[in-house]
């Protein structure tokens, strides 16, 4: 290791060599980046499973464009608006399609188990198209009898020997606010932190499961557009699309309703629960916290390594080496426990994804574009504590070793 | 007759009306006045005073470790006055510095070590890194410790690593402050011959401090300060090593 980092470096590797010396301090440097590695990749983790949780239904909702209520921030605190303003969307030349679809949530008890889960419910005209995948779609259909439905098999801690019966194809019901419903499929949906799993009926059902419900008062309402007119514009899909979505919302009589692009339906759901919901600011301060815990470790192991050479520094300083040949000794050393302490936290890090995933039961998964920013982010923190040790460095003169 | 090379033709070190002093105002304290001294090149000169003379305080100064404040100091023809940071750092490539203490790297092996003194060079093509410090051990009489750390090394053989560091660059001044304090007598002139025969034979000038008698002998000249003054720029040798 040590010739090749010479090769690389085009000089002895001090930093490298400094550092395996003495195997305390570099155990204790590793450690130090290590917790704050997996604590940030445990932050970012349980951060990115909330943001792909809450926008995992948006994502797969057959809509080119959506009519919302002005007020509209999350799928998770939806205000229903008057239908008419989808109706008066459809009457745009450029709409082709508008499905209104209704949303809440429920509270189911399981009389085996008497567990409690919360449901996010999803009610749908039996005879249109929601969604893009067939997986979900299929079942839409069979929303068409009074009081049935599909469930997500895929629901946080669902009872197993319920899912075996559905799966078997044995009647299974379920009773919510004292109707029974009859299952009569499943779908992989899965939890978000709101929810524990998520619920498709009729519209019709609907209104019947949820009392304060109106028909003609949809959550939102999907449109999708004439697929010739992107053939009839020069300008992107997108932006025909946002511009689209402006004029409608601008033809409306009414205040009450917008409409937006899917993305920026996507992009509003993320934004809430980044922003404007505390739990997306607990996460990005155990990122910081991370990053700064990491930083003081690394910022003392290599100050203390600075002190206990000042001597050997200034000895150098007094035959002619420049003061970027000190940095490259320091940031050799930062990039080094950056290396050293990633490996080990990337691996843990795979451990615990898999144990918070299995426990909580939300896609806690590791990427590479994550494994890439946090190395990214360790290279950061260890070369900001090298360059803040690096100030003990101009101590060092030559002219007091004599 | 003396048949060594001459390289004297041009001093290696010339100084002129040096006034140095440490603080400002009513706490400065003058230490270095008026000092005049010319070393030739080739010369191995040894600096002697009593503590507080100002013979650290030069020699910093000439060694282009501390800047200048008053009067002219050439140094290979170079003058330090007003002289930039950086022409400093780059003029101290020239030079070797032997400290009183060793100030070895401790991860860095014997030749690790040396080789940092002539990694900062540029080096004459075809001049091997490698072979050229395995050279400078074998100087010091250290070629069966070449892979040693410094913590396996004695003290005299970490001394003798530091003088290899030095002088593995053909340094054309050596500047060296009290180097065979922490040697045994043998071990004292083992060091200081290397730095006659380099005078002798490649013309390298050698400024000391030191308060080791034992070694005088070996010296050109003595040049003795007393208060910050060059009291005796030629003092003899042969006086002060019967002391």
């Amino acid at each position: 290791m040590t010739g090749l980092l010479h090769r690389i470096l085009g000089r002895l590797p001090i930093g490298w060599l400094q550092l395996w010396h003495n195997p305390t301090r570099l155990a204790a440097a590793i450690g130090g980046v290590m917790f704050a590695n997996v604590l940030i990749f445990m932050q970012l983790g349980f951060m990115y499973a909330l943001f792909d949780t809450s926008v995992a239904i948006h994502r797969r909702l057959d809509a080119d464009l959506l009519v919302v209520g002005t007020d509209f921030q999350s799928l998770g605190h939806i205000n229903p608006f008057p239908r008419a303003r989808a109706w008066e969307a459809l009457a745009d030349p450029e709409i082709r399609e508008m499905v209104p679809v209704y949303v809440s949530t429920l509270k189911w008890t399981d009389p085996d188990t008497n567990a409690t889960t919360q449901f996010r419910v999803l009610g749908l005209p039996p005879n249109e198209k929601v969604f893009r995948d067939q997986d979900a779609q299929q079942w839409v259909p069979q929303l068409a009898l009074a009081n049935r439905v599909v469930l997500d098999i895929a629901t946080r801690q669902l009872n197993p020997a319920l899912v075996d019966r559905v799966q078997q194809g044995r009647p299974v019901t379920m009773e919510f606010n004292g109707i029974e419903l009859q299952v009569v499929g499943t779908f992989r949906q899965g939890a978000s932190f709101e929810t524990d799993g998520h619920l498709m009926v009729s519209d019709d059902t609907f209104m019947r499961l949820f009392a304060g419900a109106e028909p003609g008062a949809p959550s939102l309402a999907l449109l999708r557009t004439d697929p010739s007119r992107q053939e009839r514009y020069a300008t992107p899909h997108a932006e025909q699309l946002d511009y689209l979505a402006e004029s409608l919302t601008a033809s409306f009589p009414e205040r009450d309703a917008k409409v937006m692009t899917l993305d920026a339906f996507v992009a509003q759901e993320h934004y809430f629960q980044g922003q404007q919901k505390p739990v997306g600011f607990v996460f990005m301060f155990g990122v910081t916290m991370g990053l700064v815990v990491g930083m003081v470790i690394v910022y003392q192991v290599l100050a203390t390594d600075v002190q206990d050479h000042l001597k050997e520094y200034a000895t150098f300083k007094a035959v002619g080496y420049s003061n970027s040949f000190f940095t490259s000794i320091i940031l050799e050393e930062a990039i080094s426990l950056a290396v050293l302490g990633f490996l080990p936290a990337f691996l843990l890090a795979l451990v615990l994804y898999a144990v918070a995933s299995h426990v909580t039961w939300l896609p806690i998964e590791m990427n590479w574009q994550r494994a890439l920013f946090v190395l990214l982010l360790t290279f950061g923190m260890c070369s900001l504590a090298g360059v803040i040790a690096m100030r003990r460095l101009r101590s060092a003169d030559p002219a007091e070793l004599f | 007759m003396d048949d060594r090379p001459s390289f004297r033709q041009e001093p290696a070190i010339c100084i002129q009306g040096l006034s140095h002093s440490f603080g400002v105002g009513q706490a400065s304290l003058k230490v270095l006045l008026d000092v005049q001294l010319e070393i030739q090149r080739g010369e191995l000169v040894i600096l002697m005073g009593p503590s507080g003379s100002g013979k650290t305080t030069l020699l910093t100064i000439v060694g282009c470790l501390r800047s200048l404040q008053e009067g002219s100091v050439k140094l290979l023809g170079n003058e330090l006055k007003d002289a930039s940071e950086r022409q400093l750092m780059l003029l101290r490539r020239h030079l070797g510095f032997i400290f009183q203490s060793h100030n070895l790297h401790e991860s860095l092996t014997a030749i690790q070590n040396v080789r940092m003194g002539l990694d900062v060079q540029q080096l004459k093509p075809g001049v091997n890194r490698e072979s050229a410090s395995r050279q400078a051990l074998e100087m010091v009489g250290l070629s069966d410790r070449i892979d040693y750390l410094p913590a396996q090394l004695s003290g005299g053989q970490k001394q003798r690593v530091a003088v290899a560091r030095a002088l593995v660059g053909n340094p054309e001044i050596v500047f060296a402050d009290e180097p065979t304090a922490a040697l045994d007598i043998d071990s004292g002139r083992k060091v200081v011959r290397i730095l006659r025969q380099l005078a002798d034979q490649r013309g390298t000038t050698t400024l000391m401090v030191t308060h080791d008698h034992r070694i005088l002998d070996l010296a050109d000249r003595i040049v003795k300060m007393e208060d910050g003054r060059v009291i005796d720029a030629a003092a003899n040798v042969t006086t002060y090593a019967g002391e």
